[in-house]
Order: structure tokens, then C-alpha cells, then sequence
């Protein structure tokens, strides 16, 4: 066998777990690795400008193509750069591997230069993580990160390799299999469960299905809308599910939570069982976890067994995979159809049917004639339509885009759900237009988002990947000014970023090699949205100047119940629960 | 608030100590006691962990600790159904005149005596907590100069393994390498 160095073994491990794109920054200890790297004739290397841009960047590459997600950093502030991403891929179940170069094994533990002890910096936030020492380790410990991160509920996986262990000589060997007696996920679902699952579909009159992002990491969109379609029953997707179900869908209540449609809101809270589907009672969506639709028993689906009852009661708890849970599940309750048994759900979808005609989500067009945050989004979603990818950081402009988007299909919506990392749109939307240079990719992002990763724009125009940046800029941190408003009688203590005059988006645009474009009143929007459609060689960036009070509504106050839900400022819904 | 044992069975390898202990303290959860230590089977350790919590947030942990990849095996360890020791050595004042004092109780408890000097005795004791507990009020007022306690180490009864199947290795096909 040809000895080679750790290194090339590195690279070809990387090569034999079928990645093609990595997105990274050499620094001393990963040096050895880069050498190599530039000989691939498989790997494409994607030089960024900051560690978390390679971060978010495998993550945006993962969520748009449902592949693994790869980049890689130098040891000590490389690494600890990637912490970010890594604890937000840990949050929303990214497959992410992450390689970090590591200072020599004889230096570990004595403070060397660029040493920071990655391995133990982010073990609460990794799937798993591993340090290599020792050459030969290097092929079986790729392949066990590129299984761990892929299977089960998906996850970022962090290789910390030695420089040491790079530089020695060793064999490549791929393996043929691995031992991970520990790692054993479920993905069928117990079929006991799913008959008491399917009894209580039958039994309950206000049933809805709570949609995940696991939905979506799981590829079930068509079992689900099979589900939806032979039962009847209402749908919610939740932040991270937005694109499992198609929103032109009349069964389609629109998101719960916070921030949530009064029908979705609704639907969970009066509803008398939940079929959770790849979600996790996240505070956002429950708010005060006590008055959560008190009525509702609930089936958990997850393949995570840790998430069913972490949060609430669960009835029926169903581990597995959901595209196999709704496939067992629809044949099951299709076999019960058969023999007369169907579930009668009239009088709910009717109800739920009225309440979301009569709370769609709306806005306020400003009287001053200034630009609506809503209805650029509205514009973009009509012109770019359903089959661009969209992008968001977190605030104001994530609802928004959750909300006025319309999306129909899976893997079309990418953001920051669980974490909530502000900056994560511009690099995610670069790692989405590696993944799937074909589609249009747009990130929506607000100004304050804008500014903690723009730099990537440099790494988009260099290496050909045309995104394209719709900044909603309100001149402030948006959703904190938000609850300012309401919740600290307008003292708007720092959250004024006065990104209208400083810096000039258009003309940082243009110094990053981009196109600048503005717009501050809604005549312009159709024009300038298709003028950043018709640019296909360069990234774009328009700056939508837009009214700085515009509120995201509906919403429930943190902590309070979903029944104290405001449909806008002081006004709260009426149900006629005699129709129930 | 109760307490429970958990018998983790977890691969041998470096850093699992810590990923466990994080977990406990990351999650909000207390450990009582805690024991490491080899088993039968070089590749694997076993830790005995004495946790004070509800049953519910029991559940919780117990799920965590199986996403751990090195975490083969969690069993909780029924009271009645199981041996509990705990080892404890204390140095406790003895001269010519309290030393037959010290050696009453230490036979009363069934302890030994590991090490003797003018001045002092070193006790070696083995049992549950209570056991333990009530040999040091015996001891207290003769003056305890210092003492070294273990965590709890448990088994249960009876001629079941908790650790033989875990063992069986579990095979994954690697994935297929994508060059040639």
C-alpha cells in the first residue's frame, strides 16, 4: 500500500464521503490539508471571508439540497468562529461536517499558539465530535462523522484533526464498515403505536397536524400531502416548516407560534388532538406551555425519542422517521376507510375555514406613502415565485418573509428557527446557490442582520455565485424596537442603526464587486424586483428602504397564552365557539 | 425530589467522562455521586450515577444520555433489587488511651483498620450510605482528621448481565466511497 500523508488521506476520505463543495480559511494548523485540497479534482474549496460564513454556508448548502454541509477552519479563532453555525445547525438538524486543523498532538494542553480545545468548546453543541490523533484514524472517523451527521435526526459533527496527525505518514484505507455500537436511530415506527395513533384520528372532531421541520429533513412534503388530502384534516407548518406544505392549500392554516396566523393559532389551540410531525413544542409555538391547547391530546412523531414529552404530555408516542411514520400511518388509516371507519372533522374545518377568512394575515399600507416592509416581500414572492429559494436572517423581516412569502415546496425556505442567529442569511443563501445553482436564491435580510456577515457578498462575487440580497432596511434592530414599543413605553433604548445614511448599501454593494440597487417607494418595487431578477452574473443587492414602525403582527406576547393572541395592536380576535 | 441509580455502560474512549458530565450540568441536573470505573469487557467503563430528580425530568435525562454515541447502555438500578456500596477511609484520632474505643466501633461495623500510627487510626469501611453515615457519628466525637469517600457502585441481584448484549457489535455499512 502507498503511504501518503495524513493529509492526502484526509482529503481523499472527504473525497470517498462524496463531497464536492467545502467552504473554508487555511490558517497554520489545517495548512497541510489545503496542500492537497488544491489538487482535488473533486472538491471545489470556496475561499470565504469569515469562519462563520463558512458555517452558515455548509448549513445553507444542506438545508437547500438535504446533502451534508462541509467546511473547515484552522484550529484556535478558526474554530472557535464556527461555534455560530454549529450550535444553529445543532438547533434546526442541519447534517453539517466541520473539519478543524488542531495543533500538534505533542502541543495539546500547553496553551500553544492558536490552541483552543474545539472538541471540548463544542461538545453541547455537536451531534458528535471527534479528536484525531492518529493518521491512520482519519478515513473511518470521516466516515463515521458523514454517517452521524446524515442519519437519524440529522446533525453537525465536528473532526478536529492534529496538525501532526496531518503531516505523518499513513495508509488511506476507506472502511467498509463502521462500529458505533451506541448509535443506533429508530426510523419504523412501532406499528402498535401507529394503530392507537390512527384510533385517535378516527375518534377526534378537531384534529391538525403540526408540521415540522423534521418534515422536511425527512423529504415526507408528498406522504404528507397524501395524509392531508385522504383525511381532511387542517395543517400548520411551523417556522422551520414552511415549503412541507404547499401554502395554496385550502387545508393550509398557515404557521403557529408567536408570531403565528390566528388560524394556525387557533387550530392548535382548540383543537382536541395534535399529530405532531417532526416538531418540538417549541416555546415560540406554545407560548405558555399550561394554557397550550388545553384540549388537545397529542401523537409525537419524531425520531429523536428525547423530544417526545420534553415539552408536553404526549398520548401516543411514535419514534420513527416521518416519512415512514406517514406511510404506515395513511396505509393503516386507508385499510380502516375501507371498512367505513372515517374520521368527521365538518364543523372544524368549516370553523377554522372561517376564522382564517376572517383574520388573513394583513398590514397597514403607511399613509405617508412610504414602503411597506410586507409588501416587498409580497412583490418579491409574486415575481420570484415559488420555486426560488429564500433565505432569511432573524427579526422582523424573517416573519415577514415566513408570512408574505408563499411557499409551495419543500427546501424552498431556509433560515435561523431555533437559535435565532442574526447574520445568517447572506452566507446561507451563498451555500443554497452552490448547492442548487440552477435556482434563483434570494436572502432576505434586515439591515442589522445585514451587517454581521455581508463580507460573504466578496466571496459570492468572486466565485461566480449570483445570490441575491433584498435588505429590508428600517434603519434599526427591528424586532427589538418592536417589543421597545410595546413592551418599554417607547424607549428606544440602542436599537437605532441609522443604515439609511450610514453605510450607503448600494455603494458597499458596488465595492464588493455586487450590483447596488435601491428602493424606497412602493411604484419602484415591481422594477427594481425585476431588475435584480434579470442580473444573473452578479450578485445583487437592493435596498429596500422601508417604513421604520411597521409591526409584526399577529402576535403573542412572550409567556402569555396563544388564547391572548393579537391580531394587531389592541385587537384581539372573537370566535364564535358556538360554530365549534 | 428522589434518587436514582443509573448504570451507564459507555464506550472506553477519552473525553466521555466530560461529554456525561456536561450533559448533567447543562440540563439542570445535580449528581449525587458518581463512580467510573472498567468492566469485564476492556472496551467499555461503567459509571454508577446517583441523580436527585423527579421521575419525568428522569425520563429526559435518561433519553439524552442514549444520544450520546458513546452511551451503549443506561439501567436504572432498583434499591431492592440491587447491591449498593460505597468505600469510605477516614483518619480519626487514636492514642494509647481512646484507641480500644475506636476499634469497638470499628468491629462493630465490620471495618478494618489499614493503617496505624501514635496518634491515629485509618479506618477502611464498605457499605450503603446509611451504613457509612452512622460508623461516622460514632466516630465524630473521637475527632475525624480527615476522610476520602467513593461514589456508589451498584449491581443487580441475581444472575442477570446488564452487560453482556450492548456487546454484541452492532455493524453499519460504511457508505460507499464515491471514488473509484
Amino acid at each position: 500500500m502507498t503511504e501518503i500523508t495524513g493529509a492526502q488521506s484526509l482529503i481523499k476520505s472527504l473525497e470517498a464521503a462524496g463531497v464536492e463543495d467545502i467552504f473554508g480559511i487555511p490558517g497554520g494548523a489545517i495548512l497541510p490539508a489545503y496542500d492537497p485540497l488544491m489538487d482535488s479534482t473533486r472538491i471545489r474549496h470556496i475561499l470565504v471571508r469569515h469562519e462563520q460564513g463558512a458555517g452558515h454556508a455548509a448549513q445553507g448548502y444542506a438545508a437547500a439540497t438535504g446533502r451534508v454541509g462541509v467546511c473547515m477552519a484552522t484550529s484556535g479563532p478558526g474554530a472557535t468562529n464556527l461555534v455560530t453555525p454549529l450550535a444553529d445547525a445543532h438547533m434546526d438538524s442541519v447534517p453539517l461536517v466541520a473539519i478543524t486543523g488542531q495543533v500538534g498532538a505533542s502541543m495539546i494542553g500547553t496553551d500553544a499558539f492558536q490552541e483552543a480545545d474545539i472538541r471540548g468548546i463544542t461538545m453541547p453543541i455537536t451531534k458528535h465530535n471527534f479528536l484525531v490523533t492518529n493518521p491512520d484514524d482519519i478515513p473511518r472517523t470521516v466516515a463515521e462523522a458523514f454517517h452521524i451527521a446524515s442519519t437519524g435526526r440529522p446533525g453537525p459533527v465536528l473532526v478536529d484533526v492534529a496538525k501532526s496527525a496531518l503531516q505523518a505518514k499513513t495508509s488511506f484505507v476507506w472502511p467498509t464498515e463502521l462500529q458505533l455500537p451506541g448509535y443506533r436511530p429508530v426510523t419504523k415506527p412501532h406499528s402498535k403505536q401507529i394503530r392507537e395513533a390512527a384510533r385517535l384520528i378516527l375518534e377526534s372532531r378537531r384534529p391538525v397536524l403540526y408540521v415540522g421541520g423534521g418534515t422536511i429533513r425527512s423529504g415526507a412534503s408528498a406522504e404528507l400531502a397524501e395524509l392531508a388530502a385522504f383525511t381532511g384534516m387542517p395543517v400548520v407548518t411551523t417556522l422551520m416548516a414552511r415549503g412541507a406544505f404547499p401554502d395554496s392549500h385550502p387545508q393550509h392554516l398557515g404557521m403557529p407560534g408567536m408570531h403565528g396566523t390566528v388560524a394556525a393559532v387557533a387550530g392548535l389551540q382548540k383543537s382536541d388532538l395534535i399529530i405532531s410531525l417532526g416538531a418540538r413544542f417549541d416555546d415560540r409555538v406554545t407560548g405558555n406551555l399550561d394554557s397550550f391547547a388545553p384540549g388537545a391530546k397529542v401523537i409525537h412523531a419524531d425520531i429523536d425519542p428525547a423530544e417526545i414529552g420534553k415539552n408536553r404530555f404526549t398520548d401516543v408516542p411514535i419514534v420513527g422517521d416521518v416519512k415512514e411514520v406517514l406511510v404506515d400511518l395513511l396505509a393503516l388509516l386507508r385499510t380502516l376507510a375501507a371498512d367505513g371507519h372515517t374520521g368527521d372533522y365538518e364543523a372544524w374545518v368549516e370553523f377554522l375555514a372561517g376564522v382564517k377568512q376572517k383574520y388573513p394575515v394583513g398590514y397597514d399600507t403607511p399613509a405617508d406613502g412610504s414602503l411597506a416592509p410586507q409588501y416587498v416581500l409580497e412583490r418579491l414572492s409574486k415575481i420570484a415565485g415559488p420555486d426560488a429559494i429564500y433565505c432569511a436572517g432573524v427579526g422582523q423581516h424573517q416573519m415577514w418573509a415566513a408570512h408574505f412569502v408563499r411557499y409551495e415546496k419543500p427546501n424552498t425556505w431556509l433560515n435561523s428557527g431555533g437559535l435565532g442567529t442574526m447574520g445568517y442569511a447572506v452566507p446561507a443563501a451563498m451555500g443554497a446557490k452552490v448547492g442548487r445553482p440552477e435556482a434563483t436564491v434570494w436572502a432576505v435580510d434586515g439591515d442589522g442582520c445585514f451587517q454581521m456577515t455581508n463580507q460573504e457578498l466578496a466571496t459570492c462575487a468572486i466565485n461566480d455565485i449570483p445570490i441575491k440580497v433584498a435588505v429590508i432596511n428600517n434603519e434599526s434592530l427591528g424586532m427589538v424596537r418592536q417589543w421597545q414599543t410595546l413592551f418599554y413605553n417607547e424607549r428606544y433604548s440602542n436599537t437605532d442603526l441609522h443604515s439609511k445614511r450610514i453605510p450607503d448599501f448600494v455603494k458597499l454593494a458596488e465595492a464588493y464587486g455586487c450590483v447596488g440597487l435601491a428602493c424606497d417607494s412602493p411604484d419602484a418595487v415591481d422594477a427594481t424586483i425585476e431588475k435584480a431578477m434579470a442580473i444573473d452574473d452578479q450578485p445583487v443587492v437592493v435596498d429596500f428602504r422601508v417604513h421604520r414602525d411597521a409591526m409584526v403582527w399577529p402576535m403573542v406576547a412572550a409567556g402569555t397564552s396563544n388564547d391572548d393572541i393579537k391580531y394587531a395592536r389592541d385587537l384581539a380576535p372573537e370566535f364564535d365557539e358556538d360554530d365549534l | 425530589m428522589s434518587k436514582h441509580t443509573l448504570s451507564v455502560l459507555v464506550e472506553n474512549k477519552p473525553g466521555v467522562l466530560a461529554r456525561i458530565a456536561g450533559l448533567f450540568s447543562r440540563r439542570g441536573f445535580n449528581i449525587d455521586s458518581l463512580a467510573v470505573g472498567p468492566t469485564e469487557h476492556p472496551e467499555v467503563s461503567r459509571m454508577t450515577i446517583v441523580v436527585n430528580v423527579e421521575e419525568s425530568p428522569l425520563e429526559q435525562v435518561t433519553k439524552q444520555l442514549n444520544k450520546l454515541v458513546e452511551v451503549l447502555k443506561i439501567v436504572e438500578l432498583d434499591g431492592a433489587a440491587s447491591v449498593r456500596r460505597e468505600l469510605l477511609l477516614v483518619k480519626v484520632k487514636a492514642d494509647a488511651t481512646t484507641r480500644g474505643v475506636v476499634l469497638d466501633a470499628v468491629q462493630l461495623f465490620r471495618a478494618k483498620v489499614v493503617d496505624v500510627s501514635p496518634d491515629a487510626v485509618t479506618i477502611q469501611a464498605v457499605g450503603n450510605a446509611d451504613k457509612l453515615a452512622d460508623l461516622l457519628r460514632v466516630l465524630e466525637p473521637l475527632g475525624i482528621r480527615e476522610l476520602v469517600q467513593s461514589g456508589m457502585v451498584a449491581i443487580g441481584r441475581g444472575s442477570r448481565s446488564i452487560s453482556e448484549r450492548p456487546l454484541r457489535p452492532v455493524v453499519v455499512p460504511a457508505p460507499p466511497s464515491a471514488i473509484g
